[in-house]
């Protein structure tokens, strides 16, 4: 232990001056590293003086890897090798990607995560992430002149835990201690300067190469709450260039080119469109291999009406995203532009048109992730003063466990901030139960089977007790990242099982948006459907203590009564398979006042078999 | 709640303030920073005042942040000498681990 000196009052020396800490913006298209130099939040640069590194990674023929552009010059001539936006498998199973006949991988399917078959041996999405992730970590370490403390990575917002806990596997297998995943507008946010704005409702507008994504964000005390997501897997800025390039075909009555002529119009449309960002025209000139000749010129106003209708599908996620978080227009207090597309003149008049306000557009777009990320990592590499807390990020999902029937028990609700923990006790079910099975799930609905599960496991060893007697208490812990470890203890005996959520790899992107749709849908469902499993479930305790009853004490009852209670068990369970909660409480109740009589005689036979063969006076002592 | 001094140390602050010509208190806090999350800071106290939480310990007035309280809750500071070095040292219950030269500690 070190001995410290008093200090001047405002003058404690900080140990170990600067630490380096970095953001990183892990996108689908590209990626990006940035950090805090002198305060002020920076994109890191390659040796090239280039920022943005394509998400390209290629297992070349001579057994080494490249990344980013290298590997994006590969792409045609060896697709099978080239993996492209790894980031659409994180985290995913074969199921959950859709259409895979129109991607040129050869794909493994062994439960779980879905893995690629390359040159190189199979690979898992997250050894491909991990590729770009150690470019990017080579970068910063040169860039900084030392090696990393850790680094903030950013998540879109709707990614569940398993493409979570997948994107944290990727960094740990680069080399890269994960300060904390921060969600990708409430970076974005931060980047502007939010988390030290006004209180009040923000939305992020974030149109990328390939995604677009709208997500409206609560800040409150200095915590951002994500309070709906929205968006559209399958639009982005080469959607925009891909309007160019019908156009060219259309003004030079081409029909399908060869790939290397696709891709180069392709890439000259990117090139007016990003032109038409400054300039009212662009020309755009080619060689096509067959010898023609393309020279043409595209005015603003054509590109406009080309791709107004992409502009105008950006909206209706706009206003489902205000819809699901019960919101209007009025209420947003700014916006947020994210990704390189938002610079087109018309997105973002229409932005600005849609909100009534000027967007915030000052920062650059393709950077302002990463930039957001660094000031993250910066303040939780501990290099800001004392007054400056952690911010901190909220639970998108509740977190629960199921119940006898099906029934979902939240312990922590959705939007607690994190990291948290909380215990609640459970009992046994039935009589000598020595094991009991802890399955946690994730979503807002009442019953197990609409939400989704994350884990399952087992706690044994629990002492033979009567039913409801034994205490298991079980714990929900949220680290920072949003990741869930769930424990379980018997309180009497001590036993203990517990479990670090390796979630069953498999929510479809819009999910957990669908899942929160769905639970303010259901409501009322819900509630009903809860009734009725919990009904259920008593009608299964009787039926099961009756059962037992007779098989023991049968000789009780006279033959009449014995039938009351066989007719009342035998109605109850007709009762029980069908959806009306008022009819199996009414049969619960008969069957409990038929049996209360019977009930009565066991308690004064085990009350006279407890005294045979006492005296009065003993009993009385 | 509390925050104590050893007469040793008490002694120190007492003597350090009194060589400094003005000061009426010592002040404890942390602070988010060094490579195990948090670092102590020991500083002269010349106004009293704020939201911060007082304590006397043999005669020595010491100030708190209640946003540090916390995480050094029931410590005694101590005043030691190590071979030739001579300082202050933090006996702090609450801490789980710190890193090497103990400048910076997790809780």
């Amino acid at each position: 232990m070190a001995l410290l000196q008093i200090s001047e009052p405002g003058m404690s020396t900080a140990p170990h001056q600067h630490r380096l800490a970095v953001g990183i913006d892990l996108g689908t298209t590209n990626s990006l590293v940035a950090t805090v130099r002198n305060g002020i939040s920076v994109a890191l640069n390659d040796q090239d003086g280039r920022g943005m590194l394509p998400s390209v990674v290629c297992y070349t023929a001579d057994g080494s890897v490249s990344v980013g552009e290298a590997a994006q010059h590969a792409q045609s001539a060896d697709p099978i090798n080239t993996i492209v936006s790894v980031k659409r498998f994180m985290g995913r199973g074969l199921r959950d990607i859709g259409d895979i006949s129109r991607l040129p991988y050869r794909f493994v399917d062994e439960g779980g995560m879905v893995q690629l078959r390359t040159r190189a041996g199979v690979k898992s999405p997250v050894e491909v992430s991990a590729e770009i992730l150690r470019v990017l970590r080579h970068r910063a370490e040169a860039a900084l002149g030392g090696e990393l403390v850790g680094a903030v990575i950013t998540v879109p917002a709707y990614f569940d835990d398993a493409q979570r806990q997948a994107t944290k596997d990727a960094a740990r297998l680069a080399g890269i201690n994960v300060l904390r995943l921060l969600n990708e507008p409430t970076a974005a946010a931060i980047a502007y300067g939010l988390d030290n704005a006004a209180e009040g409702l923000y939305a992020v507008y974030d149109l990328g190469g390939g995604t677009f994504d709208i997500s409206l964000l609560r800040l409150s005390r200095g915590v951002f709450e994500v309070l709906a997501a929205n968006g559209d897997s399958a639009l982005g800025g080469d959607d925009f260039d891909q309007r160019v390039y019908c156009w060219l075909l259309e003004k030079n009555n081409l029909s399908a080119l060869p790939p290397r002529d696709t891709r180069l119009l392709l890439s000259q449309a990117r090139v007016a469109k990003e032109q038409l960002t400054e300039h009212d025209e662009a020309r755009i000139t080619a060689v096509l291999s067959g010898g023609e000749i393309i020279d043409n010129v595209l005015t603003r106003r054509e590109f406009q009406d080309l791709t107004q209708n992409l502009v105008q599908r950006t909206l209706q996620p706009m206003r489902r995203a205000l819809r699901d978080a019960g919101l209007d227009k009025a209420d947003i207090k700014g916006v947020v532009m994210v990704g390189g597309a938002t610079r087109m003149p018309h997105i973002q008049q229409a932005v600005g048109a849609f909100f009534g306000q000027t967007p915030l557009n000052n920062l650059d777009p393709d950077k302002v992730v990463a930039l957001g990320a660094a000031i993250q990592a910066n303040v939780l590499a501990g290099n800001r003063g004392a007054d400056e807390w952690l911010l901190l990020d909220v639970l998108p999902l509740s977190l629960g466990l199921e119940t006898m029937g099906g029934l979902t028990e939240k312990i922590i609700p959705r939007n607690t901030t994190i990291p948290t923990a909380r215990a609640q006790e459970f009992t046994t079910f039935r009589d000598g139960q020595t094991a009991m099975s802890v399955h946690v799930v994730q979503g807002e609905r009442e019953l197990v089977e609409d939400c989704r599960s994350l884990a399952k496991f087992e706690l044994r060893g629990i002492p033979p007790m009567v039913a409801g007697a034994a205490r298991i208490r079980v714990t929900f812990q949220v680290d920072a990242d949003g990741l869930l470890s769930v424990a379980a203890r018997e309180m009497s005996s001590g036993v203990e099982q517990s479990i670090v959520v390796k979630p069953s790899y498999g929510l479809l992107d819009e999910e957990i948006t669908r899942m929160l749709q769905d639970s303010a849908q259901h409501a009322q469902d819900d509630m009903r459907a809860r009734a009725l499993r919990e009904q259920q479930t008593e009608a299964a305790q009787l039926l099961e203590a009756v059962e037992q009853a007779l098989a023991q004490d049968a000789a009780l009852l006279r033959e009449e009564e014995a039938g009351t209670i066989r007719q009342g068990m035998a109605n109850l369970r007709e009762v029980m398979t069908q959806h009306e909660p008022v009819a199996i409480r009414r049969a619960l109740e008969t069957l409990n006042r038929a049996t209360t009589e019977f009930a009565q005689r066991r308690m004064d036979q085990s009350v006279q078999h407890a005294l045979a063969g006492h005296k009065i006076s003993e009993l009385e002592e | 709640m509390t925050i104590t001094l050893t007469e040793k140390a008490a002694k120190h602050v007492l003597n350090f303030i009194a060589k400094r010509g003005k000061g009426v208190g010592l002040r404890i806090g942390v602070r988010t920073s060094g490579c195990s999350g948090m670092a102590y800071k020991l500083e002269f106290v010349d106004a009293l005042g704020g939201d911060d939480l007082e304590f006397d310990s043999n005669g020595v007035k010491v100030l708190v942040d209640p946003q540090s309280l916390p995480y050094i809750d029931g410590m005694e500071l101590d005043f030691v000498r190590e071979g030739l070095n001579e300082g202050f040292k933090f006996n702090n219950p609450n801490v789980k681990n710190q890193c090497g030269c103990g400048e910076s500690f997790q809780v």
